[in-house]
């Protein structure tokens, strides 16, 4: 064992866990953590503008790498700037470590210049959160927070560090197995579960999976792929779900609830088995829950005991690893003497071309008549030819996050970030730097609305200090564009403080951060201003003034059935 | 249906708030709660008496053992179980009454934990209903003051391992 200084200890720390890129902003609680940055050349610190787009940062490396990400914020309002990115990963379970600075122990519970109690405000929206009371704790806590952080569900755990801790000096122990006698998260599947699921399978004629973001933390879109293609089963994403399974596959349906294809809502209607995998029934994709999947039995494969059973009732849970359980089903398929996986296929032929004439009589579509008006949907489709579907997308919130899920076709997991659970607008700039600094080998774009990327533009500063190329897509309606399209449909056309006329011009606000800002008005236009976005190697605003009351449907009204979709 | 739940957690500052938090923040129910160290320091346990339908009160379960520092959740109710709370309860006692709530204590096998010229503090240990019964017996009496201590619970042996 070595005596370190705390600030010492956890550098030490974040270097255990391979950690080679933080986010993160100073203060007066964490300068002697930033000071010994100083010394550590193989750890880059990202200096944000913003501390909630530190935690956004830390999130999309997270998603792109299946790492855990890790942000540095200071005590008091740095750490509450940080409660919407933390939020933001509980809800999603992304794996992030939050370290924020606390006033020295003796102060604590004085209300102390910048003092908050971060770990009584994060725990409703932490996996689990720490507050150092010890010295001797500091190293098992730093261990234990990455542990917890990115084992089981996955979700983000805060560090609260007082500052005389960080000063101190501190044990260093060997680094041993992490061993929680009260956290150990379920991973093998149990084999009677399985042997009930694939039995259910066995027997089912109009069988769908539908896939959610656990695919994709699990890594698990290999196998899910090879159990969909085993058995010819037509396979559904969440909007957290999507790449998880190729969007181009003739056996994907696209996305499903609220804003999902008709196509895969119909098919859960009418389904007679339905196989959810780590996917949790969220109410944006149920709708009403009495007539969801109503005639379906249904199997449920989750990580999280408490998602099972919360929202529907299920026939046969598994609890368990994504990927685990569906290579156990696979295999069940593979060892069971009297099965044979084409005659399984076989009986879902009927099924398929009924999924094919619904994709045939209903696909996702828009009215792109011939005038020079930009609809948004053209220009997300033009982005997906001219990536070839290979880049990354982010989003904020709102219709373009829509439009993006619908249009852009994701062949690959961790190719798109967005904010599914929490819905945070603000979200996807910052992310898209997080993604680019973790791959900076990929076309990374954020693709943005003009109220959303409003709400973190600032970290235009950041991209160019970094260098960091990403590119966002502005589909520039002048309007808060999603909740305008609720007060369309809804509210009478009554748009109370969804006008957006009062803007930047963004094309001179790029300019300003010394960025490159581009402008099409025009259909004709698009094209060349993502092919020079995409040629330019320097972060690129490019500001589509689209169609302005153009809606996102299919759309599900909220409370209702899935199947009663208003089309466009 | 009431329920009473079992639990042990890590004895660490802020781990009852977690669980106070969850029941708040998800809408569940807490009827009564009661936590102490047990035999080994570095444990607590919390007895906690809930309501709710068969998915509540397995949701329930399931978040609570979501915690991190929840070491374990076991619905005793769903056994044969001995529950005891305990009241503590200030009544007048004047002239004519004194005897009277003397009598009424002893029928409850309670104890006089205090005296003073216009009143008796009283003691009083037994199930929920059994406490219920006292207080409603000494209600006309005259209650000043009532403190009870929630339940405590412990499934009885052999019947729920």
């Amino acid at each position: 064992m070595t005596d370190l200084t705390g600030a010492q200890a956890v550098v030490q720390c974040l270097r255990e866990e391979g950690v080679t890129t933080i986010f993160g902003y100073p203060g007066g609680a964490v300068i002697d953590l930033y000071d010994e940055l100083m010394n550590s050349d193989d750890l880059l610190h990202v200096l944000v503008r913003h501390e909630q787009a530190a935690v956004h940062a830390a999130d999309g490396y997270a998603r792109v790498t299946g790492e855990v990400g890790v942000a540095l914020l200071t005590s008091g309002p740095g750490a509450t700037n940080g409660v919407t990115g933390i939020a933001t990963a509980y809800l999603d379970s992304i794996p992030i470590v939050i370290l924020t600075g606390q006033v020295p122990t003796p102060l604590i519970g004085n209300d102390a210049f910048q003092e908050v109690d971060i770990v009584g405000i994060t725990r409703p929206c932490t996996k689990h959160n720490f507050l150092v009371n010890r010295k001797e704790e500091l190293v098992q806590v730093m261990r234990e927070a990455f542990h917890i952080a990115r084992t089981g569900r996955p979700g983000p755990v805060l560090v609260d560090l007082p500052k005389d801790l960080i000063k101190s000096i501190v044990p260093f122990p060997e680094r041993k197995a992490i061993k929680m006698q009260n956290y150990q998260p379920t991973y093998e599947p149990h084999p009677v579960q399985v042997d009930k699921a694939c039995r259910l399978i066995m027997k089912a004629r109009k069988p769908v999976l539908y896939v959610g973001g656990g695919v994709i933390l699990s890594n698990a879109s290999e196998e899910l792929r090879a159990l969909a293609l085993k058995l010819d089963i037509p396979v559904t994403m969440t909007l957290m779900g999507l790449g998880a399974f190729p969007g181009t596959h003739e056996l994907s349906m696209g996305m499903l609830g609220m804003h999902g294809t008709y196509t895969a809502n119909m098919a859960v209607a009418q389904c007679d088995l339905l196989i959810s995998v780590g996917a949790r029934f969220d109410d944006r994709v149920t709708g009403t829950l009495d007539t969801f999947a109503p005639n379906a039995e249904i199997i449920h494969i989750d990580i999280d005991p408490t998602s099972i059973s919360k929202n529907v009732k299920v026939d046969v849970p598994i609890v368990s690893d994504c990927r685990m359980a569906l290579t156990a089903m696979a295999s069940w398929f593979d060892r069971e003497p009297d099965v044979s996986v084409n005659y399984e296929k076989s009986k879902h032929q009927e099924w398929f071309a009924q999924i094919r004439t619904w994709m045939e009589e209903h696909p996702l579509t828009y009215a792109n008549d011939e005038s020079d008006i930009i609809k948004p949907q053209y220009v997300i489709e033009m982005l997906d030819q001219m990536t070839n579907g290979e880049a990354i997308i982010t989003t904020e919130v709102g219709q373009h996050q829509m439009w993006a899920a619908q249009f852009y076709r994701y062949n690959h997991p961790r190719h798109f970030l967005t904010s599914g659970g929490l819905g945070t607008m603000g979200y996807g700039f910052p992310a898209a730097i997080g993604a680019k600094m973790a791959m900076p080998d990929k076309i990374v774009i954020d693709i943005a609305g003009d109220a959303s990327i409003q709400m973190n533009i600032q970290e235009l500063a950041t991209a160019r200090q970094y260098n960091c190329p990403v590119k966002i897509a502005i589909l520039n309606n002048r309007f808060l564009g999603m909740v305008r399209q609720w007060q369309e449909l809804f509210y009478e056309k009554r748009y109370a403080s969804t006008v957006m006329d009062v803007a930047p011009d963004f094309v001179k606000l790029a300019e300003a951060y010394d960025a490159v800002g581009l402008r099409a008005t025009k259909k004709s236009e698009v094209e060349a201003v993502i092919k020079e976005a995409l040629a330019t190697d320097n972060t690129v605003v490019m500001d589509f003034s689209i169609s302005r009351e153009e809606g996102v449907f299919p759309m599900v009204p909220a409370g209702k059935s899935t199947t009663e979709m208003l089309l466009v | 249906m009431k329920h009473t739940l079992y639990v042990l957690l890590q004895n660490k500052p802020g781990v009852l708030s977690r669980v106070t938090g969850l029941f708040s923040g998800r809408g569940f129910n807490i009827k009564s709660i009661c936590a102490a160290e047990t035999i080994d320091e570095d444990v607590s346990c919390l007895t906690l008496v809930t309501e709710g339908d068969e998915n509540i009160i397995e949701q329930i379960t399931k978040q609570l053992h979501k915690l991190i520092d929840v070491i374990k959740v076991h619905d005793i109710s769903d056994g044969d179980y001995v529950e005891r709370e305990m009241v503590l309860i200030r009544v007048k006692a004047e002239a004519h009454t004194r005897a009277e709530v003397l009598r009424v204590i002893d029928i409850f096998r309670g104890k006089v934990v205090d005296v003073s010229a216009r009143s008796y503090a009283v003691e009083v240990t037994g199930s929920p209903s059994k406490i219920q019964a006292a207080i409603d017996i000494l209600r006309p009496i005259g209650i000043k003051e009532i403190i009870r201590t929630g339940t405590i619970a412990i499934s009885r042996a052999g019947k729920n391992k």
